[in-house]
């Protein structure tokens, strides 16, 4: 099996005053390469975390993450992240929060630049190398953040909620552009996020996060074919569906609680 | 027309602050002149000019050496609180080993060191140095800590997801240009009693110029009072372009990306 991720029987529990709490429970997910996998959940319900442990920010309690067949360990270029929050630099402008990663590759200022210049084009900044963060709106702040992500070509790109904190018209825009990307350069995209729209407009393959504890309940393809358009038949019963899943958890939550 | 001529000259820069100013000295010298009448309890401010016109020739020197003395203790003090509250902000055990030296040390005034200062530096410019390095180290330090103790999270997980390891990496790249807004508050803070300790430092005649030393050792002795309030003014108005002269190059240059970072 040429998996380009897979996650076996990943547990996480984290110690609090209360005792022990299970953020994941017995994760098992495989993704193939060029893929675009959506994780959705409700707040809370542990799919950060479950980013967190594929970028290398955090150890699973039990269970294995390979990447391309072999157990990762730690944090690398190899797998790019997109914050929730805004994690821009703010000392730095954008050509130089593109080339933070590429400084410590060794290789000589002008090919930084370079290398940059076609990440910072490729969002759709180019004119704004100059400017600070504090100068950049939120949409713009998340593109020079993708920009970042992808200039040291990895092969997966981890998105956490990226376009939770935009208004709802840069959103779309930033989603049909983040497709552009993807098709260009055939990455491998995990994307988190709380909202069935962006789940279904983007995602080849959705998989639903239950809350407390945090386990995988479905998991299914999305065969629609691009482009898509938002408002179709086939989007809606699609978000019909992952509704339905996403309300059986929340009664099934309830009913345990 | 006069009242809106008027108008107009109280609205354009400033216009208010000099009036104001002009204001203060006028009353000054009235007081001192026809309340007062004794100038060794309030010199006037035309008799503190005249002094001005006889002590031309030592001022420039006074202000170098009281200078040199701040520079010294400043340079010593940054750099020793900077590379301190660097390890204490950043790891954990250097903060436990240093933190209780630094706790018992630091409420000790700076003047209380003046005796070890003329013991181990003798009556040099160092020891004045040292008294200003004293005063200047410990907010240094102490806002130095907190930047790198404050080090946003998110920074450090961006910077580990782009392949940053090495604690001297992180530290280079993320957690220095975090904190120097930081440290720039601090060394501004140290600037303001470091001035104060030079003019302390010099009162005890460890060096045989300086403004201080002149205020205490030779104006005050001989009861040269209107001399006494030029030195004072001049003290002001050094410590005032000091501080002007390190806003300007720090917080409009070097910290330029900070703004408006308040407003998210």
């Amino acid at each position: 099996m040429n998996h380009k991720l897979e996650l076996r029987n990943v547990t996480k529990t984290f110690k609090t005053e209360e005792g022990e709490l299970t953020a994941l429970e017995n994760i098992n997910l495989a993704i193939k390469p060029s893929e675009f996998l959506c994780i959705i959940g409700p707040s809370g319900c542990g799919k950060s975390t479950l980013l967190r442990l594929i970028a290398g920010l955090d150890d699973p309690s039990s269970g294995e993450i390979l990447l391309d067949g072999k157990e990762l360990r730690g944090p690398s270029q190899d797998r790019g992240m997109v914050f929730q929050e805004y994690s821009l630099f703010p000392w730095r402008n954008v050509l130089k929060n593109v080339t933070f990663g590429l400084e410590i590759q060794g290789i000589d200022k002008q090919e930084q630049y370079k290398i940059a210049e076609e990440y910072i084009e490729l969002v759709g900044l180019k004119g704004f190398e100059k400017r600070y963060p504090y100068e950049l709106s939120g949409g713009m702040k998340q593109r020079v953040a993708i920009a970042r992500a992808l200039a040291t070509e990895p092969a997966i790109l981890l998105m956490d909620e990226p376009f939770g904190s935009v208004d709802a018209q840069t959103r779309n825009i930033l989603q049909e552009e983040l497709l552009e990307i993807w098709m260009r350069t055939k990455k491998t995209i995990l994307f988190v996020t709380h909202s069935v729209d962006e789940a279904v407009y983007l995602a080849d393959r959705v998989a639903v996060v239950s809350s407390r504890p945090g386990c995988l309940v479905k998991c299914a393809k999305i065969d629609i074919p691009r482009p898509r358009t938002r408002t179709s038949v086939e989007v809606n019963e699609f978000r019909g569906k992952l509704l339905t899943w996403l309300s059986l958890e929340r009664t099934k939550a309830c009913i345990q609680r | 027309m006069g009242k809106n001529k008027l108008l107009q000259f109280l609205n354009s820069r400033g216009a208010i602050e000099a009036i104001s100013l002009c204001a203060a000295v006028i009353i000054w010298e009235i007081v001192a002149d026809f309340i007062i009448k004794n100038p060794i309890k309030l010199p006037s401010p035309y008799a503190v000019f005249l002094s001005y016109l006889k002590l031309w020739e030592i001022i420039p020197v006074d202000i170098g050496i009281s200078l040199l003395h701040f520079g010294i203790g400043l340079g010593a003090g940054a750099a020793v609180g900077i590379t301190v509250g660097m390890l204490m902000g950043w790891f954990r055990v250097a903060n436990r080993v240093l933190d209780p030296m630094v706790e018992i040390l630091r409420p000790i005034p700076p003047l209380a060191w003046v005796p070890f200062a003329i013991l181990w530096g003798g009556l040099t410019h160092y020891a004045a140095g040292f008294i200003v390095f004293i005063g200047a180290f410990f907010p240094i330090l102490l806002n130095t800590y907190t930047g790198f103790r404050e080090v946003d999270k998110t920074y450090i997980d961006a910077a580990k997801v782009l392949g940053y390891k090495e604690e001297r990496k992180m530290i280079k790249s993320v957690a220095f240009p975090f904190s120097l807004p930081y440290i720039a508050t601090g060394i501004r803070i140290g600037m303001g009693v470091g001035w104060m300790c030079v003019v302390a430092a010099e009162m005890f005649g460890v060096s045989k110029s300086g403004l201080g030393f002149r205020l205490f050792q030779v104006f005050w002795p001989l009861h040269m009072i209107d001399r006494l309030v030029a030195y004072m003014i001049i003290l002001g108005l050094v410590a005032l372009v000091l501080d002007h002269l390190f806003r300007y190059f720090v917080e409009e240059r070097l910290l330029k990306w900070k703004k408006g970072m308040v407003i998210q």
